[in-house]
């Protein structure tokens, strides 16, 4: 094993890499669940954005063109979802498992003519004097815009639900929708444009792994991000900050299993694969075992179905 | 204005209908998705419904039939009951894999001797393999109140990779070139599982799915469990007050769901399937999901959803070898249908209104 091949600079610019389809679908997640919705179709949405953007991306030429298509793709498959649990009042773990089948199914049907062809490349955008800095330039200030975007991201769902009023009226319904129906405000309004707010952000982060992360098409290419995100917005307690910090943790984790992986470490290439998904286990069942905390961190009305009339 | 108005119980005439009504919406926006990939889609509709079981080839086509579906009704109705207790077990194509791999090693390892005991005990280790893998989500969540959505789904990718490593490593047939991939267990006479009435594609599998269903059934419909389980899964407060563990519910109902899926993917191992490769799993521990809603979460109703969804796989193939219809389109087609399945629940549980409520 030759652990000195693994160089710093070039392993913390791969973790944000690495990160940021997790984060941008975990965020989206993370708004969603606030507004007491469970939709556990993030992986659906995913792949359904990765070949969205994927193709409409290699058809026009233009990757920002790809992520906007990935971004509506996502919202409008969540829309499905949305009105099936919001109007249909369906049983939100059934309706998100069904997204998440469909999705996997119908990029894949899209997916067949893409197979195997190389998306545009994606600009890296370069800040001046900071992308030149030693060291440090390489690690954080050399990357592609969605990279900044994530992280604007973060921090602009973590303003929003704490500062605005549309965050506090987002979390009121989250918290006591039959409360927030008293108040005036639309529970179901609110709800679909939260989920469709959430598919965007999956669709997103598909599309970062379709064209930016791989970059090309391979049928269910997510391999279960979407339920990592799932499991991040857990481990997060439902804040954006911590969302941040589970996401990069987990890139952490993928980057350096690779990386070992690369440098011929003594352990079976399929132990090191599967290394990302048992510690997000370990993790959620750390952050589920403290009593009471990941309770009392749920939004109260998250999963339930609102029916105006009872 | 349209409202929807909850209806005091479920009814009954909706719930049988909805399924055979999903069904044919799905066939109408199945021929619409057809039709835009450019494929006839009255014929691709027709080839994925109807030939398998009255076509020409309908004799090679109605054997598979009992081979596809059997996995199908043996995995849907461990889930099923975990799902009325709103025990939500999506792992169980993890099972499926775990218990192929335990049962298939314990099978090599009495490689090459004969024996009547040792496919019984093959049997009984892939009901434990699955069994023991859902016991993780299980009992984290008893023990750590963790979700068990999350954990089963994760495991499945756990379960992925040590059928990986199992098939370049530890089962792979010393006799077999360096090709990845174990011996093969259908052709070894003691663990094989064959067909039992040659025509009809039914093996040992076909005989544990049909027993699952009858067992389900009884449990169900008149062993106060069953009672338990559909009240947890309606009423969990009511139930904590009448004197329902629903610890014991969720070890009970992830343990039988994943001995059932484990048995199902040791009949797939040691019949159809044959050896443990890479690509061993087919995605029925998915698609079962799909089968356990068709059939309502009834005994009765998975046993008819499995061989539906077995004729759509069956159709699929046909179509994709006939009219070049993408394999991937079988996929979308059931996710379809799990669509418009439980939009159209809502008219089982609701009334639908027409005009402004009145004031009470």
């Amino acid at each position: 094993m030759d652990l000195s091949s693994i160089n710093p600079v070039l392993l913390v610019a791969s973790i944000m890499v690495a990160s940021t389809p997790v984060l941008l679908a975990a965020l989206g997640e993370l708004v969603v669940e606030k507004s007491g919705v469970l939709n556990l179709g993030v992986e659906g949405m995913m792949i359904t954005g990765a070949i969205c953007g994927f193709a409409i991306a290699v058809n026009t030429g233009s990757p920002f063109l790809g992520f906007v298509a990935a971004a509506v793709g996502g919202a409008i498959l969540s829309l499905i979802f949305g009105i099936l649990t919001q109007s249909l009042l369906s049983n939100q773990v059934a309706t998100g498992l069904a997204l998440t089948l469909f999705g996997l199914g119908f990029s894949a049907l899209v997916g067949q003519s893409y197979v195997g062809i190389r998306p545009p490349a994606t600009a890296r955008l370069d800040i001046p004097v900071l992308s030149d800095l030693p060291v440090v330039g390489g690690m954080f200030f050399n990357h592609d815009i969605m990279v900044y975007v994530s992280l604007a991201l973060v921090i602009a769902v973590w303003a929003v639900l704490k500062f605005t009023r549309v965050g506090l009226i987002l979390r009121a319904v989250g918290e006591n929708h039959d409360a927030a129906h008293a108040l005036g405000y639309k529970v179901v309004r609110v709800r679909l444009c939260a989920i469709m707010f959430g598919g965007a952000c999956a669709g997103l982060g598909g599309a970062y792994l379709s064209l930016i992360r791989v970059p090309q098409w391979t049928e269910g290419m997510t391999a279960g991000a979407g339920w990592i995100a799932l499991a991040i917005v857990v481990f997060g307690s439902w804040r954006a900050p911590r969302v941040l910090l589970g996401a990069y943790l987990f890139g952490g984790v993928t980057v350096l299993q690779l990386n070992l992986q690369a440098a011929g470490l003594a352990i079976p290439v399929e132990y090191l694969s599967m290394s990302p998904y048992l510690i997000t286990i370990a993790v959620l069942v750390v952050m589920s075992a403290s009593k009471g905390r990941v309770r009392a961190a749920a939004p109260a009305c998250l999963g339930r179905i609102f029916h105006a009339s009872t | 204005m349209i409202r929807l108005e909850r209806r005091p119980a479920p009814s009954r005439l909706w719930a049988a209908l909805t399924p055979a009504l999903a069904v044919f919406a799905t066939m109408i926006a199945g021929g619409l998705m057809f039709a835009l990939l450019g494929k006839p889609p009255v014929e691709a509709i027709r080839t994925i419904f109807w030939d398998p079981l009255f076509g020409e080839f309908a004799f090679y086509y109605r054997g598979q039939l009992l081979v596809k579906a059997a996995p199908l009704v043996l995995i849907a109705i461990g889930l099923s009951i975990g799902f009325r207790a709103g025990i939500w077990n999506i792992g169980a194509e993890g099972q499926y894999i775990i218990g192929a791999i335990l049962g298939g090693g314990v099978g090599l390892a009495f490689y090459p001797m004969t024996g009547w005991y040792i496919f019984p005990l093959v049997v009984l280790f892939g009901a434990i393999g699955g069994w023991a893998w859902a016991m993780i989500p299980a009992l984290l969540r008893v023990k750590f109140n963790t979700n068990e959505i999350l954990v089963s789904l994760l495991l499945v990718y756990v379960a992925e990779q040590i059928l990986a490593s199992m098939s370049l490593g530890l089962l792979r047939n010393p006799d077999g070139n360096g090709f990845p991939g174990s011996r093969n267990l259908s052709a070894y006479e003691a663990t094989a599982n064959p067909e039992l009435i040659a025509g009809t594609g039914a093996h040992w599998g076909v005989v544990a799915a049909t027993i699952a269903v009858i067992f389900a059934y009884i449990l169900m419909t008149r062993h106060v469990l069953g009672f338990q389980i559909k009240v947890s899964g309606e009423a969990p407060r009511a139930a904590r007050f009448s004197g329902v563990n629903p610890d014991r519910l969720v070890i009970f109902c992830l343990g039988i769901s994943g001995a059932l899926a484990g048995l199902a993917g040791l009949f797939e191992l040691t019949g159809p399937a044959g050896q443990i490769s890479i690509d061993f799993n087919q995605g029925y521990g998915f698609t079962a999901i799909i089968v356990a809603f068709l059939g309502r979460l009834h005994p009765v109703g998975i046993l008819l959803a499995g061989l539906l969804i077995a004729l759509t796989y069956i159709g699929g193939e046909a179509a994709q070898t006939n009219l070049g219809l993408p394999s991937a389109s079988i996929d979308a087609f059931q996710g379809m249908l799990l669509f418009f399945l439980l939009a159209m629940d809502t008219l089982s549980n609701f009334r639908i209104r027409f005009g402004r409520a009145k004031v009470a």
